[in-house]
């Protein structure tokens, strides 16, 4: 095989954009989450589970957490592309880390709904 | 004044040293690269480039205390002694203060810094209004002396995928040349996790440029066009 350096892979753009966009939600249910902490004397089992037994926080809940994977995925992908130079390595690494995303992911659905 | 320089010579060194020189010399008005060439009186052997003298051809660049700059243009009276000078960071050194700046020109060749255009020429010349010449100030003054790419994270990790902010400093300038008439082939060849994207807006770039040059906003600018080529 020639050993060429290879470029051109054509999600520069998209992981970027994606990156800044998963950034504003959990920016957005952190302060959320925040004032409702401050804004909340009495904070009990009860308040809690009261909080996210309300379909838009569970809803909200949701979509933060899959900004985290997501945004989680493309930072350590790109830590993994300066660290770890074999592709094959490389590749196995990506591959467990969306898998274990998408386990978290799957979970984050069963807490939230499981209740 | 009292200097540290890093010496190596590849034919006699088994590795690079720090060397101590005094120079009995008054700072005044006058700049690093002066002292350098005195020192050179001292001791013939120690090697760098230079050229111009006075911040245009941009040979002169190195590591001055811990920060890149050029000699030539950087005052005696602002150095902190021992003054340490270094090679430029991250490329192949091939002497002393002499680094091997062929992956930084690579880069540079790659994004094409040239005018496309394939509209027969005018019998004059292009036409720019002067709004749309205003746009290429702070891109066409890049030197290419290499102190914002060599002190770039990024470039460090990935000199043979990542343009460096010299390149993509210039892949804007043409981007944003009216005259210029591959907008959209240009705007490809950066749309990889590598090219454009591995730059994580550290600014050192804007940091050491001695131009004053702000390639970080370049960057920047490149991202605005992409996103506006998909919405």
């Amino acid at each position: 095989m020639v050993n060429r350096v290879v470029t051109g892979a054509h999600y520069g753009l998209r992981d970027w954009l994606i990156q800044r966009i998963t950034a504003v939600v959990m920016a957005l249910y952190s302060v959320v989450l925040a004032g409702y902490l401050l804004l909340q004397p009495h904070l009990d089992y009860d308040a809690w589970t009261g909080l996210f037994s309300s379909q838009p926080m569970r809803t909200f809940t949701l979509l933060f957490l899959l900004s985290v994977f997501y945004h989680a995925w493309i930072g350590i992908r790109d830590i993994v592309m300066d660290y770890v130079k074999p592709a094959g390595v490389r590749l196995v690494i990506h591959v467990l880390v969306i898998l274990v995303s998408l386990l978290y992911a799957i979970w984050a659905v069963q807490i939230l709904w499981g209740f | 004044m009292k200097f540290k320089i890093y010496r190596y010579n590849p034919d006699t060194d088994t590795a690079p040293y720090m060397r101590d020189y005094e120079l009995d010399i008054e700072a005044g008005d006058k700049m690093l690269l002066d002292a350098i060439l005195l020192l050179k009186e001292q001791d013939d052997s120690l090697s760098l480039r230079k050229s111009c003298r006075e911040g245009v051809c941009g040979s002169d660049a190195m590591n001055i205390n811990g920060r890149n700059g050029l000699a030539c243009i950087t005052p005696l009276s602002s150095l902190k002694e021992p003054v340490t000078l270094r090679p430029l960071p991250g490329l192949p050194v091939i002497r002393d203060l002499i680094v091997d700046m062929t992956q930084f020109f690579k880069q540079y060749h790659s994004i094409k810094p040239y005018l496309i255009n394939n509209d027969p020429p005018p019998e004059t010349e292009r036409l720019q209004s002067p709004a749309q010449r205003a746009h290429l100030n702070g891109l066409y003054e890049c030197i290419l002396c290499g102190c914002c790419s060599t002190a770039c994270p990024s470039f460090w990790w990935n000199p043979d995928k990542f343009v460096g902010p010299a390149g993509l400093l210039q892949a804007y300038r043409f981007l944003a040349d009216t005259r210029d008439h591959a907008t959209s082939e240009r705007l490809d060849d950066l749309e990889d996790p590598y090219r454009l994207f591995r730059c994580h807006t550290i600014m050192n770039c804007v940091d050491v440029c001695p131009k004053e040059l702000n390639p970080t906003e370049a960057i920047g600018n490149i991202k605005d066009m992409m996103v506006k080529r998909i919405v």
